[in-house]
């Protein structure tokens, strides 16, 4: 029996009951990555020894009779810029390729509890900026579908040791796509939580007012279980709010019958690849199948979400980034003369172009004299974005659309021609820029066979009913 | 031509939190350098902010002792700038939205605006090694909570910024929202200052001087500063707007940066900590809660003790003053005396020892005790003195140790009269000279009484005594 075959739910069952030992199922996910690895190139780090060490000690809390969780045992890579405690934390930099934290992240605390076992962090773009993993400087991954193609970022190595069957559970970050875009180019599916739904303490800030940890997995099911593990109030993360638990019993039994979806217009406009847009048309079609109402409108400030999104990104990137300068840890220039060219040349040599490309970007729209003009001006563009979608969930229960413009690209295409890159983010920016959850599902694939994502946003905090509708349209799928 | 000196200060105050503003550390003067840190103010990747509502709570009470308007919804910002003693590099601080605005400061005959009042984190220290020629940086100091008190240019001499700086650390001691002790920092000042014609309406081009720490270094540099812009201007030249370094040792200030190279901090709001709502049920328990301020301490003094107007000004300069004066005088149940006691004795043991009022170490109702002591005749004057001095240096208990030296009166009638007959033996002549209409030989006899009772005895008595003895 092929251990990666089964959904990560199924393989905690089988561990829980004792038909496998914890050690069995990380030997299986470690034999994978050294079959997979020299193709895919989804980790930075393996922490073999903290991992078998780990394995132990949830083995003894199954077999002492303790219920840890629907996931205990199961084996899960972590994105690089979730700090993990004596594993080395690089967010895909040279800035950080030596570092390794003295803490956990929140929410590597809660896997620890729940009973799931770190078995090694995985790439991603350069301190999240990127939609390729690209930007990384420490690997190349490639796209398990075809290895000429990226496989989407920058939660990459997440979404593609998931979907090579490396490992069965991912947890990746989403400051503008970041988990639901390399979901969608590697045929897996990611949940991008509610801003503030799960703790950032410990995840390596980006943006810091649109990052937000998530899970990436085999499907709706296993997602749920995660995020069920990782929502919840952290005292040490000012941003995370109380919210109910998520009721997992309401996510398997969720009905699309009466449920009303909307779809944006301006979703489905100039620059969609055809046969995205005809396998995202077919996803509505199942779910109007399944009983629920479709409906198009109008939602004009889409074509002003992209802009907003990178300045307001970028401006707080520039300042969350000030911290890497080369004197208390992380990268340090050698032989600088004084302060000033210890900062230059460490900040130089430590960043990769696109996080200096940002930095620069944010310390403009930021500077005395343009403030007014993009950063304010930008967050009033956020303010609309959540009205509208505040006004639309008047109406509907959920919003539907592609995740991406395109399927996974060509290795290079984007790095050539960062803005059009930038533009492609135009279907999941405004999530972030609302706070809002989405999930993003494969449905299909294009003629070249590289999958397709779709898109459900959610109301806050009203994550279950799109892992719900995920499981419907999931279940769906496989009868077919 | 006649020149006026227009100041305004920001002054910067650590504020009395067991914890730092958003991290758990300790507050803790001293320690060895970084050991007061964690990953929160240290500035690691990854790491949060979470605010010490205690800091906001004394940022209110001090708005309200400062008669300032409370921003019931306010929030903060990211002051971005490189230097090795930020380890975020940046300040989280409020510029949009500071927690207070516009409130005022009484001082002699004006009220000095106060402009705002705002939340914000301190850095670390850079110590600079000249022997190994390296800097080091210790993060102790890094996230201890700083209120920065801003006043509008409402000063117009050394001397009113002295007072207005000795009123404001009485309110910020008095409420208990910092200690003020200058000398580690928990209070000091930037001091900008211009200078412009009598009768100019427009203010003059203004420099910089900042992290004053003493009162003395401060009177000193704006004399200093205003002399220098006014020969300046006389001579036909124009003030810079620059922050210029005040060196107290060499009395003079040097140029450190023009405004032309000043920062721009890129302020925008902080995202990692949610705005902060203050409700008008906070506001009013808040104003309920404040204690006796040092302008209606003053007054009451005055009122209901009758106390001299220059005492209680001195008094109330210091919240540890007030707190010796109350709890002696509810002891000796003689406000006066205390006060009289307190301007003479205390304050002169004080000069002399170089002791600051936060630095009292006595019981403070041991003052109390001593004056009973010489008002009911236990102990005379003198003694009183030689005891409140051990009081003062060594906190002994004043009636045991009375007890224990053997330094109470002596009231035995018969003992007192059997000493001064042999004293009037033995100085026969000054006791026939007396007799014989000389005044001063008498207070001969006295001294020579009072030397053979050791000083024990009330001179009333003695006086008493020896008249009945020596007859007249």
């Amino acid at each position: 029996m092929e251990l990666l075959e089964l959904t990560a739910l199924e393989l905690s069952a089988k561990i829980r009951v004792g038909e496998l030992t914890v050690r069995e199922a990380l030997d299986a996910a470690y034999r994978a990555i050294e079959l997979e690895e020299p193709r895919i190139h989804a980790f930075v780090s393996l922490c073999k020894e903290q991992a078998y060490a780990e394995a132990l000690s949830v083995q003894e809390r199954i077999d002492a009779g303790e219920e840890l969780s629907p996931l205990a045992g199961v084996p899960i890579a972590v994105k690089d810029n979730i700090c993990t405690k004596g594993v080395r934390t690089t967010c895909g930099s040279r800035m950080l390729e030596g570092f390794t934290p003295t803490y956990n992240a929140h929410v590597v605390d809660l896997l620890e509890q729940a009973g799931l076992v770190v078995i090694g962090k995985t790439n991603m773009d350069e301190f999240a900026m990127g939609s390729t993993t690209e930007t990384s400087a420490l690997a190349d991954t490639r796209n398990p579908v075809d290895a000429e193609r990226v496989p989407g970022g920058s939660s990459g190595g997440s979404a593609a040791a998931v979907a090579a069957g490396e490992v069965w559970l991912a947890l990746g970050s989403d400051t503008g796509g970041s988990i639901r875009q390399p979901s969608a180019f590697c045929g897996v599916t990611g949940l991008k939580p509610t801003y503030g739904s799960v703790s950032r303490y410990g995840l390596v800030a980006y943006a810091s007012s649109l990052d937000q940890i998530g899970p990436i997995g085999k499907n709706a099911a296993d997602c749920a279980a995660l995020y069920a593990i990782l929502r919840g109030k952290d005292q040490r993360d000012a941003s995370n709010m109380e919210a109910e638990p998520l009721d997992i019993a309401a996510v398997e039994g969720y009905r699309l019958t009466g449920k009303k979806i909307g779809m944006p217009r301006e979703f489905f406009g100039e620059g969609l690849q055809a046969d995205v847009a005809a396998r995202v048309q077919e996803a509505a079609e199942k779910l109007a199948g399944l009983g629920a109402e479709m409906e198009e409108f109008d939602l004009p400030v889409a074509k002003y979400a992209v802009p907003a999104y990178y300045i307001i990104a970028c401006a707080e990137a520039c300042s969350n980034l000030s911290r890497y300068d080369g004197i208390k840890y992380g990268f340090s220039a050698p032989e600088s003369e004084d302060l000033r060219s210890a900062y230059v040349n460490s900040r130089s040599q430590g960043f990769g172009m696109e996080v200096k490309r940002r930095i620069m970007l944010g310390n403009f729209v930021l500077s005395s004299g343009y403030y007014d003009s993009y950063y304010k001006k930008a967050l009033q563009v956020k303010r609309l974005v959540q009205d509208a979608f505040t006004r639309a969930f008047e109406k509907y229960d959920m919003v539907l659309g592609p995740v991406y413009p395109t399927t996974a690209l060509k290795r290079g295409e984007g790095l050539s021609d960062p803005l059009k890159l930038y533009l492609g983010d135009i279907y999941t920016v405004m999530v972030n820029l609302a706070g809002l959850p989405a999930i993003a599902l494969p449905c299909g694939a294009d003629a070249d066979g590289l999958p397709v994502g779709l898109q459900l946003i959610g109301k806050p905090f009203d994550e279950g009913s799109l892992l719900g509708a995920g499981r419907v349209y999931q279940r769906k799928a496989q009868e077919n | 031509m006649q020149y006026e000196i227009v100041i305004g200060l920001e002054v910067h105050t650590e504020l009395a939190t067991a914890s730092k503003i958003f991290c758990g550390c300790t507050t803790k003067f001293g320690g060895e350098p970084n050991t007061h840190v964690c990953e929160v103010c240290s500035g690691m990747p990854g790491v949060l902010p979470v605010l010490n509502q205690q800091v906001a709570a004394f940022a209110v009470r001090t708005g309200l002792a400062t008669n300032c308007a409370i921003t019931q919804y306010n929030k903060f910002d990211r002051k971005n700038y490189f230097y090795p003693d930020l380890p975020k590099a940046y300040q989280i601080s409020q510029l949009y939205l500071p927690i207070c605005r516009e409130g005022w400061v009484q001082i002699s005959g004006k009220k000095v605006r106060i402009h705002e009042i705002h939340m914000e984190e301190d850095a670390g220290k850079l110590i600079h090694d000249p022997y190994d020629d390296v800097t080091l940086v210790d993060y102790n100091r890094c996230g201890v909570p700083l209120l920065e008190i801003v006043s509008e240019p409402d000063l117009r001499s050394a001397k009113e910024t002295i007072e207005y700086l000795e009123k404001l650390r009485a309110i910020l001691q008095y409420t208990g929202v910092s200690d003020c002790k200058m000398q580690e920092g928990s209070f000091r000042a930037d001091i900008n200052l211009s200078v412009r014609p009598i009768g100019q309406a427009e203010f003059g081009t203004r420099t910089e001087m900042k992290n004053m720490n003493s009162f003395k270094a401060i009177a000193r540099a704006i004399e200093s500063e205003s002399k220098r812009q006014i020969a300046l201007i006389e001579s036909g030249g124009i003030v810079t707007q620059e922050t210029r370094r005040w060196d107290d040792n060499k009395g003079k200030s040097f140029a450190m940066r023009t405004k032309e190279d000043a920062h721009d901090y890129k302020y925008f709001p902080e995202p990692d900590l949610p705005p902060i709502a203050i409700s008008d049920e906070e506001i009013e328990s808040a104003r309920a809660a404040l204690p006796e301020l040092p302008d209606a301490k003053k007054a009451r003094y005055i009122q209901e003790f009758g106390l001299p107007e220059y005492d209680t000004e001195i008094i109330t300069r210091s919240v540890e003053l007030t707190r010796l004066f109350e709890e002696a005088s509810a002891v000796c149940g003689a406000p006066k005396d205390t006060a009289n006691w307190m301007m003479t004795e205390v304050l002169r043991l004080m000069s002399d020892a170089g002791t600051l009022p936060e630095d009292l170490a006595f019981d403070f109702v041991s003052l109390g005790k001593v004056i009973a002591l010489v008002s009911s005749g236990k102990i005379n004057r003198g003694t009183g003195k030689k005891v409140f001095a051990k009081v003062f240096a060594e906190n002994v208990e004043p009636e045991s140790y009375v007890k224990e030296n053997n330094l109470a009166l002596v009231t035995d009638t018969a003992a007192i009269r059997a000493e001064l007959e042999a004293v009037v033996a033995a100085n026969e002549k000054s006791a026939a000279a007396y007799k014989g209409g000389k005044e001063q030989a008498f207070q001969y006899l006295i001294g020579q009484g009072m030397k053979a009772l050791r000083g024990k005895a009330s001179v009333n008595m003695v006086t008493e005594l020896l008249h009945e003895l020596v007859g007249a």
